[in-house]
């Protein structure tokens, strides 16, 4: 057990002192690792680079963290809204009439057709309304249908949108909304945002480093839907009653029909009126919204246009000429920051569906740089502590103990970087933790050693029986607080997912130093000193 | 240079006789902790119980508690808590969960920032709604459970079964313990929390698995050796271990309570006072637990006995 091994020893110190190299890119600023990863030889391969740093946590640099859930009602409302368009289409071109019209439910439409015959007509067009939902199982699709359709004897017809169906629009939603999310988030310039799903309704939007989270979360929650809508009477059919913002809030009827929409737009920048100098947004239409809103304004001379955002209507000017060119102009009781915000939403384009914030956890730079400063203060003293204690328990060997104490954390620190893990608060107090108890695996091999060497082994034999004695219990130890560990990780979310990561680590690193690198000193220590008894 | 020597060699300590005091002491303990639970509660943090927590720096310096309380409560978003904590003279202010769903959140926020931005520097907010905080509950209880129960498979296959009920009793008792620590001193419980707890059910258990291990190896080697002697002989022989190992881990977290800033402080007091409680129940609370268990009776095979005595040879 102790005989050494060049071959091994190198092998050894070769791993250490890589593992412990992966942690020095941290050292370096991302402009240096940036450097680095352009000026190096392309027959390098790249994780051999000083370029892989740890991430640091929004706690830590500072910055918004912001969860949004999408209506989960309000997509449901649209997709039956439409599926209640399609059955018009449907009636009005295989020309059947209706008993009372088409009847909104909250899942779906009915409708009553007595009439057998037109019944046999209308089922299978409505059948093909339905859409297989795309996952494709081991046994071909998995046979479920967006939208189910019945019929009773009386000629009542259902058509209902199932929970596949409902979420499988939700998961469509939600890759747009990230899409859109993206685009709007951009436009603030902020450096490196993180935008994931999470679940199947939710998303997480995760930008470091914002002085403003207000604006953030300004552009983050609104669903931005631009319609251009005529003006109506108010007992015309088909009409909305929609809030007005330049007439105090008070309702006035729109009419249903859209004219164009927000998706039509392909510019809108913020600008100034140039005869009021009031703060107004530009937009020009691509070529189907140029024509439809160049048709409209023709069609309608002298009457109200109204510019409706998310069911407000922000103007209602009167049409004084035909706007045939394709551009236009948004006028309103404006702030400049409102102007600025509006155009990166229209620019961006509408959210699918309403999205709420669950959850915000917004941390300031400053508080995020005295942690780590805090946090490197408890780490530097625990490492002090307890490498003051070990000596003082286990003279040399305590000695040994605390350079594998060293390697360890340079180990923790190089497998972050090199898994590029996010080191959190609660990560530096895992990584102070582990300190602690990753000593632990010496102390069981060096108090064996020292139980055999008074049951009269001699000091080798005493050596060897405090490694391989100890080692059952080493793994014991360790598996058991892994499970924990891992249990935390799997369900633990952002920072105390930080601090499982650090503690799994650490656990698989202990192993390694405690066994190996101090097996390998005390071989050394042996081999120099040919000591006659322990020396503690 | 002469070396510490925490525990002196061959020590005689007749652990298990001390149950007797022990066992009514826990008893009596989680009493406490079940009568506190019911009647005082936790004192649930934001994670859990929905609402919003901001942490203000007094641009100034001297923060002014009084105004602060004062306007926040003019918000009419119910009672504010107002506090002061660290030494920077920072301010935290907890507002409950304000009824209308996930918006109305929002608007505290807003309110907030407009009102106190002038003369303070917002460190931290956080917003949790109604929805997230019950998913987090859910999430963390489920946590510790499944911990334990992965804790207990794997105990029943490295040891036997009577061993792993020892050990499950002891991470309970622990867990009973910490949460009393929660409630005497009121400390926010929060998700940090529930990490904590998860890591003092690891650490109990380790603490524990040490001195069975040790159990284990007795038992085959002294087949007629009376339990409770053979128990305490566990115990005394790691009795050197357990007291170093618990020492650099308090080291370690004093460094943590002190030096790691507020933001961890309440995490290093919980596993500081965690990790005393399963020195002791390792001790004192699982080991006599298996004089009730017929540890004798479990599996030895002889596999086992055969792989030990190869070892030895």
């Amino acid at each position: 057990m102790l005989r050494l091994q060049a071959r091994k020893v190198i092998l050894v110190l070769l791993v250490l002192v890589f593992g412990c190299g992966l942690a020095v890119p941290n050292l370096f600023s991302p402009e240096t690792r940036k450097a680095i990863e352009q000026g190096a030889p392309a027959w390098i391969p790249r994780f051999l680079l000083p370029i892989h740093a740890m991430t640091l946590g929004l706690d830590l640099q500072g910055g918004s963290h912001v969860l949004l859930e999408i209506d989960r009602a309000d997509l449901i409302r649209s997709q039956v809204t439409q599926l209640r368009d399609d059955v018009r289409r449907i009636l009005r071109e295989e020309r059947v009439g209706l008993q009372g019209g088409i009847g909104l439910t909250p899942r779906g439409v009915q409708l009553r057709v007595p009439d057998a015959a037109d019944r046999a007509k209308l089922m299978p067009k409505f059948r093909e309304l339905a859409q297989p939902i795309g996952t494709f199982g081991a046994f071909g699709p998995s046979g479920n249908q967006s939208i189910e359709v019945t019929e009773n004897p009386e000629g009542l017809i259902q058509l209902n949108v199932t929970e596949a169906g409902a979420n499988e629009r939700i998961r469509r939603a939600v890759e747009q909304a990230m899409e859109v999310l993206r685009r709007r988030v951009d436009a603030l310039g902020t450096t490196e945002p993180n935008i994931q799903r999470q679940g199947l309704d939710r998303i997480l939007v995760q930008v470091p480093g914002l002085q403003d989270p207000q604006r953030l979360k300004q552009i983050l929650g609104e669903t931005a839907k631009l319609q251009f809508r005529m003006v109506a009477d108010a007992n015309a059919g088909d009409v909305d009653m929609l809030p007005s913002q330049d007439q105090g809030g008070q309702p006035i009827p729109i009419s249903r029909q859209v004219i164009v929409e927000g998706e039509d737009l392909i510019d809108a920048q913020p600008a100034f009126d140039q005869r009021t100098s009031q703060p107004i947004v530009n937009f020009r239409f691509n070529i189907r919204g140029a024509q439809r809103f160049g048709q409209a304004t023709t069609e309608n001379l002298g009457r109200q246009l109204a510019i409706v955002l998310d069911n407000k209507v922000i103007s209602a000017p009167v049409i004084q000429s035909p706007i045939t060119g394709g551009s236009g102009q948004i006028s309103g009781n404006f702030t400049v920051e409102a102007v600025n915000n509006l155009a990166i939403l229209l620019r961006a384009g509408a959210l699918p569906a309403k999205m709420t914030i669950v959850e915000e956890r917004t941390v300031g730079p400053g508080l995020g740089q005295d942690s780590i400063q805090a946090g490197k203060m408890a780490t530097v003293i625990a490492t002090v502590l307890v490498i003051l204690y070990m000596i003082g328990n286990y003279g040399l060997f305590g000695f040994i103990a605390s350079i594998a104490l060293l390697v360890h954390v340079c180990l923790i620190l190089g497998l972050m970087s090199l898994l590029g893990a996010t080191m959190t608060l609660p990560g530096i107090a895992g990584i102070v933790l582990t300190i602690g108890t990753a000593v632990d695996s010496n102390v069981l091999i060096y108090e064996r050693m020292r139980e055999e060497s008074r049951l009269g082994r001699s000091l080798v034999s005493a050596l060897e029986a405090g490694f391989t004695r100890a080692f059952a219990t080493i793994i014991d130890s360790n598996v058991t607080m892994l499970i924990a560990a891992v249990a935390l990780f799997a369900l633990g979310s952002g920072p105390v997912r930080g601090f499982a990561v650090v503690f799994i680590l650490g656990i698989l690193t202990t192993v390694i130093t405690a066994v190996t690198l101090t097996r390998m000193l005390i071989a050394l220590w042996y081999r120099w000193a040919r000591p006659k008894a322990l020396p503690f | 240079m002469r070396l510490l020597r925490i525990v002196p060699d061959n020590t005689k300590f007749r652990i298990v006789h001390w149950r007797r005091l022990a066992y009514p002491f826990s008893a009596a303990y989680s009493v406490l902790v079940l009568v506190l639970f019911l009647t005082v509660g936790l004192n649930f943090g934001i994670d859990f119980r929905g609402g919003t927590l901001m942490e203000m720096q007094a641009k100034s310096g001297k923060p002014d508690i009084a105004q602060v309380r004062q306007t926040a409560n003019s918000f009419g978003f119910g009672e504010v808590e107002v506090q002061e904590f660290g030494s920077a003279g920072d301010l935290s202010m907890r507002f409950a969960l304000q009824p209308g769903g996930e918006i109305a959140q929002q608007a505290v926020v807003t309110k907030a920032r407009e009102a106190f931005s002038a003369n303070y520097e917002f460190r931290r907010v956080e917003t949790v709604g109604p929805r997230v905080s019950g998913e987090l509950v859910q999430a963390g209880t489920l946590g510790v459970v499944l911990a334990i129960i992965g804790v207990l498979i794997y105990l029943w296959f490295r040891f036997e079964m009577q061993l792993a009920i020892g050990a499950i009793v002891g991470t309970m008792h622990d867990i009973v313990l910490t949460m009393g620590f929660f409630l005497i001193t009121q400390l926010e419980f929060n998700l940090t929390s529930i990490a904590a707890i998860l890591t003092i059910v690891g650490y109990s258990l380790n603490e524990t698995v040490v001195v069975f291990d040790r159990t284990r190896e007795l038992l085959r080697r002294y087949k007629t050796m009376p339990i409770p002697e053979l128990l305490d002989l566990s115990v005394n022989s790691t009795l050197s271990r357990t007291a170093i190992t618990s020492t650099t881990t308090i080291l370690a977290l004093v460094a943590l309570v002190f030096f790691g800033g507020t933001a961890i402080e309440g995490f290093a007091l919980v596993m500081l006072f965690g990790v005393m409680v399963c020195t002791y129940s390792a001790m004192f609370i699982s080991t006599p637990v298996l004089l009730y268990l017929d540890v004798r009776a479990g599996r030895l095979d002889q596999s086992e006995e055969l792989a030990e005595a190869k070892a030895r040879v």
